[in-house]
């Protein structure tokens, strides 16, 4: 059985600071760290290898080449082998953009059973790359996973809604998006690391995916930022005042003015 | 983008109709022959070994004014709309009404006509209805399918879907489908006066950034929205519009999820680290009862309380509910600081909320400098009346 | 560049591990009972902590002292307490076994120990021998296929825990130093005890007390090394153990500086924060350069172990000034907090603590400057 996971090197957006003076944001010192989404999946991929030595696991990214370092941390949790998709032409993607060129990717990894991937990514929490790569490669999907099952040519999924779960059945090959609720990503091993750092990491750009430059990266997404800014910054506090039934009132409809209540 | 095949190029060797991701490729008379489904992603443009399938861009660019109007996706449960559909139908209206142009809803379901009324009353023009028992409940593939054909047959410029667990799931393999962009759980949209084009605008970076996307060169403009965020449309009863009915049928195997069985469960207690709301209490309690009704505002926000470290060492609360910097650090949307002071300690553990409201007697409480809106006055007589304007 | 990539990733996962694992609750928890939970020991296992640099033959990780330096470091940093449970199998446990084992005895004895399954103790100081080792007097009389050990050793960490000790005991009372033979002992074996548990003033969580031998029988093929070279074997270990020191050394400096900047740049008097006084600013800037200091004379001596070059003044060096430096910054960061730091609910309360035995275990200051002297001077 082969399986591929999906994942991203992110920046720990917990990390992130607003220039208070500039009101932008500052990146540096930020740290690069595995999606935690994508973490979730490479485990729940990792847990099937555990019961069954004849799986392999596979990592997929579409990065610049720092991405290496979140691959060799993959790889040091056990996964098999990992392949980095680094182009220029690949830079400043969409999802359309994004999921089109990791479906190039896939197809020529070729022949897999599953694909994991992580709900969303921290840095734009958008959930749509991981159904759109499905789509793009013809086969079925169930997003929000929060448990697996193999059984046979098939899974057996829980689908997490807002209010419970579905359980789904689907037949191979087909791709999960893992959310947290799936399960607890391990931690690397030092026996795993030692390993991993003497692993070659597969780099493949546009020519080794047959992508021409014009179907991936900026050139090729549908959506293009406007502009971008940081949310008004916290000014000084309001101080309410009036009888006790005033100030409760105007606080309420303050907070739904703010569409928080 | 769309592809064309150079027939006087084109040997027959089919391998344009193995490596199409949308089986959109058929042989015929050993000539390829792009079909409907096709959403232009060039692979076959790449793999052919002949060079006999290009891509033909600008010259033959979607006419983008052959698409109108403002759909929202009519998302149902157990034959119930959703509280987001109804969002979406007022803020879809305030868009149309910028343009120039109507609201329709695309409601898919079993057995679901009376909803139509519902939608119209609610402010849809048009309800395009498909109606099957294969689309009871959603299913990836089969809504998919039957959105993408209406959205191919009707051409709407803007597609509206809630950001629920099911709008995130269908939006993205409708827009790849329909070879479109998609922006997620936006927060808010605007028409650009000049262009009459959709500007949406959502946070990124964990909330750290917010972005502002466009879609200038493809149709239709797609957008999940945050539920909670954009103001319910009005209901008016006995309003009417038009019900056009989608045509529905499901070949073997294309619909490959089975829903082997749907399990509800109840609302867990929120941890203090997960919780939106955070209902706090300090020394001003006076007591431990005091929680009870800090309790009452929790349960009815839908959060949590929390407390301050002196409540626990005075044995009030457990150790567990304990916010600052010995205690857990909180961003929830809301914390309401009840009598607290405000120690340092306390506010390195909850000032990242993205509101706080302080209640207080002391007007010089250190509490009220973080605060975005403070209350001078005795808990006991705000939260009660907090309680009654919710 | 002292660190590569590999132990860039073995510092993140520690690191990781630590934060998430060795939260309050659990440190608090640990200090109250004075147990520490067999589950992190078990993770710990399960992450390679415990055969860092030991090889991958043998069961181990197979990194390198660097690998281990990183680790030690970055659990110190969170739980003084939890690197001693790093320490014990990498170091004064594993050790004396990887030194001297036959194969039979690193099969049998370090495997599971690599693992986390056994607990193996290393007993050298007894009541009278403290800096002087060759002073001892555990005797180990002949006795046909075995060797009968009667004596006392003195606080012994983990040997109440221990499933075996490795025990230093004279074989020859003529030849002091060169009559010291190390035997494996199996702590269920007849005539072995364990003494009270010290109540000591920090590493809360790790119990250490004397072991007493009366008549122990221990069969010769447990006889580790050869006859009469244990001391050497005893030494050649705490070289070792040295590095382990002095980064745990720098691993809780570090966690004391980082909550003495977080407070001092909270905490407000006189209307401004205390940060912005110059005797308390002065005071970090010292605080942070000697910690710098002493990072780079122990990533020195690990750096000398793996190139196979001579560390022993190096490693003597790093637990110096380590160990000194980092009770300097802990006592400064407790300065720093006021009377805040001298409460239990602050972190550098046992900071301060913890850090007090590292000039004092596995070789004194005194010691180390004897070392280091004695090769300048020889």
């Amino acid at each position: 059985m082969k399986i591929l996971v999906c994942v991203k090197q992110v920046p720990d957006t917990n990390e992130v600071k607003i220039d208070p003076v500039k009101g932008t944001l500052i990146r540096e010192g930020v740290p690069s760290i595995l999606n935690p989404d994508d973490a979730n999946a490479l485990e729940a991929a990792l847990a099937i290898k555990d019961n069954d030595p004849n799986v392999k696991v596979s990592v997929l990214t579409m990065g610049p080449p720092q991405a290496t370092e979140m691959l060799r941390e993959c790889l040091s949790m056990g996964a098999d082998d990992a392949y980095l998709l680094s182009d220029r032409a690949f830079g400043g993607a969409d999802t359309w953009s994004t999921s089109n060129t990791l479906a190039a990717g896939i197809r020529k990894i070729g022949d897999l059973d599953i694909i994991f991937a992580g709900r969303q990514a921290i840095d734009g929490d958008t959930a749509q790359v991981g159904p759109q790569t499905a789509q793009r490669l013809n086969i079925p999907v169930v997003t929000y996973v929060q448990n697996v099952e193999l059984a046979g040519d098939k899974v057996i999924v829980q689908r997490q809604m807002e209010d419970g779960y579905e359980l789904i059945e689907v037949k191979t090959p087909c791709l999960l998006t893992a959310v947290k609720e799936l399960n607890e990503p391990r931690y690397m091993s030092i026996y795993n690391i030692v390993d991993a750092c003497s692993k070659e990491i597969t780099v493949w750009g546009h020519e080794d995916i047959k992508l021409s430059p014009e179907n991936c990266g900026l050139k090729a997404s549908p959506t293009q930022v406007f502009r971008s800014f940081t949310p008004p910054t916290k000014g000084k506090g309001e101080m309410l005042t009036g009888t006790t039934a005033e100030v409760s009132k105007s606080l309420i409809s303050k907070l739904k003015g703010l569409h928080v209540i | 983008m769309a592809v064309k095949v150079i027939v006087e190029k084109c040997k027959g060797c089919s391998i344009c109709v193995n490596s199409c991701p949308f089986s959109a490729i058929e042989m015929e008379n050993k000539i390829a022959v792009i079909g409907d489904a096709c959403t232009g992603c060039g692979v076959c443009v790449d793999e052919c070994p002949f060079d006999a399938i290009e891509k033909i861009e600008e010259a033959v660019k979607k006419d983008l004014s052959a698409y109108k109007g403002v759909w929202v996706f009519a998302e149902q449960r157990e034959g119930k709309l959703m509280p987001v559909v109804i969002e979406l139908l007022g803020e879809a209206k305030k868009l149309a009404t910028e343009i120039g142009t109507d609201v329709s809803a695309v409601l898919c379901g079993d057995k679901v006509d009376d909803l139509t009324q519902e939608l119209f009353a609610y402010g849809a023009d048009k309800v395009y209805f498909a109606d099957h028992p294969e689309l009871k409940n959603y299913r990836t593939d089969a809504y998919t399918k039957v959105i993408q054909e209406a959205i191919n047959q009707y051409k709407p410029e803007i597609i509206l879907l809630g950001a629920t667990h099911i709008g995130r799931d269908l939006g993205p393999c409708l827009a790849v489908r329909c070879d479109t962009g998609l922006t997620a759980d936006c927060t808010k949209l605007e028409i650009d006066p000049e262009d009459k084009k959709i500007r949406q605008t959502r946070p990124a970076f964990g909330g750290n950034l917010m972005a502002t996307i466009i879609c200038p060169n493809h149709r239709p403009q797609m957008s999940t929205v945050r539920p909670g965020v954009m103001d319910k449309a009005e209901y008016v009863a006995g309003r009417e519009g038009v019900a056009i009915r989608l045509d529905v049928s499901f070949g073997d195997d294309e619909i490959r999820t089975k829903i082997i069985k749907i399990v509800k469960q109840a609302g867990e207690l929120a941890s203090l680290t997960d919780a939106e709301f955070i209902v706090s209490g300090g020394m001003g309690l006076g007591n431990q009862e005091g929680f009870e009704l800090l309790k009452k505002l929790a349960d009815k926000l839908g959060g949590t309380i929390g407390s301050s470290r002196a409540c626990v060492d005075s044995g009030w609360i457990d150790h567990s509910y304990q916010v600052g910097q010995t205690g857990t650090t909180v961003k929830p949307k809301i914390y309401f600081a009840c009598g607290i002071s405000g120690a340092i300690q306390h506010l390195a553990g909850m000032q990242s909320s993205d509101y706080i409201i302080a209640i207080n007697k002391n007007e010089n409480a250190p509490i009220f400098e973080v605060a975005d809106y403070g209350i001078v006055g005795d808990l006991y007589e705000v939260i009660p009346a907090i309680l009654e304007a919710l | 560049m002292i660190f590569n990539e590999q132990h860039e990733l073995i510092r993140k996962l520690a690191r990781d591990f630590a934060k998430k694992e060795l939260t309050s609750d659990v440190l608090d928890k640990i200090e109250e009972t004075d147990v520490f939970p067999e589950e992190i020991l078990n993770k710990m296992g399960k992450a390679g902590f415990f055969g860092i640099k030991i090889p991958k033959e043998l069961g181990g990780a197979g990194s390198d002292h660097r690998g281990y330096v990183a680790v030690m470091e970055e659990i110190a940093r969170e739980s003084a307490v939890a690197s001693l449970y790093v320490s014990s199998p990498n170091s004064l446990g594993g050790g004396p076994l990887l030194l001297s084992g036959t194969d039979e005895q690193l099969k049998k004895y370090l495997k599971p120990v690599v693992t986390g399954e056994k607990i193996l103790a290393f007993a050298l100081t007894e009541p009278g021998a403290g800096s002087d080792a060759s002073g001892m007097t555990t005797t180990a009389v002949e006795d046909g296929d075995y060797y009968v050990l009667n004596g006392r050793k003195t606080f012994i960490t983990m040997a109440p825990l221990a499933d075996y000790a490795v025990v230093y005991a004279k074989t020859d009372m003529c030849r002091g130093a060169k009559g010291i033979t190390a035997f494996i002992v199996d702590m269920k074996s007849e005539g072995v005890s364990c003494g009270k548990s010290e109540h000591k003033m920090g590493l809360i969580g790790c119990a250490t007390s004397d072991i007493i031998l009366e008549n122990v029988r221990v069969p010769k093929e447990d006889m580790l090394g050869e006859l009469n070279q244990g001391f050497t074997n005893a030494m050649k270990t705490l070289d070792v153990g040295r590095i382990g020191v002095a980064a745990q050394s720098i691993g809780v400096a570090q966690a004391a500086l980082d909550e003495a900047i977080k407070y001092a740049k909270d905490r407000k008097q006189f209307g401004r924060r205390i940060a912005d006084f110059q005797g308390i600013s002065f005071m970090i800037a010292e605080m942070a350069t000697k910690l710098q200091a002493a990072k780079h004379l122990v990533y020195d001596a690990a750096y000398k172990k793996d190139t196979n070059q001579n560390a022993t003044v190096a490693a003597s060096m790093a637990k110096f000034y380590a160990s000194e430096v980092c009770n300097e910054i802990c006592a400064k960061a407790v300065q720093i907090h006021g009377g805040y730091g001298y409460m239990k609910e602050y972190r550098v309360e046992r900071l301060y603590r913890d850090c007090r035995v590292f000039t004092i275990y596995e070789g004194t200051s005194q010691v180390q400057q004897m070392v280091i002297s004695g090769q300048l001077l020889k």
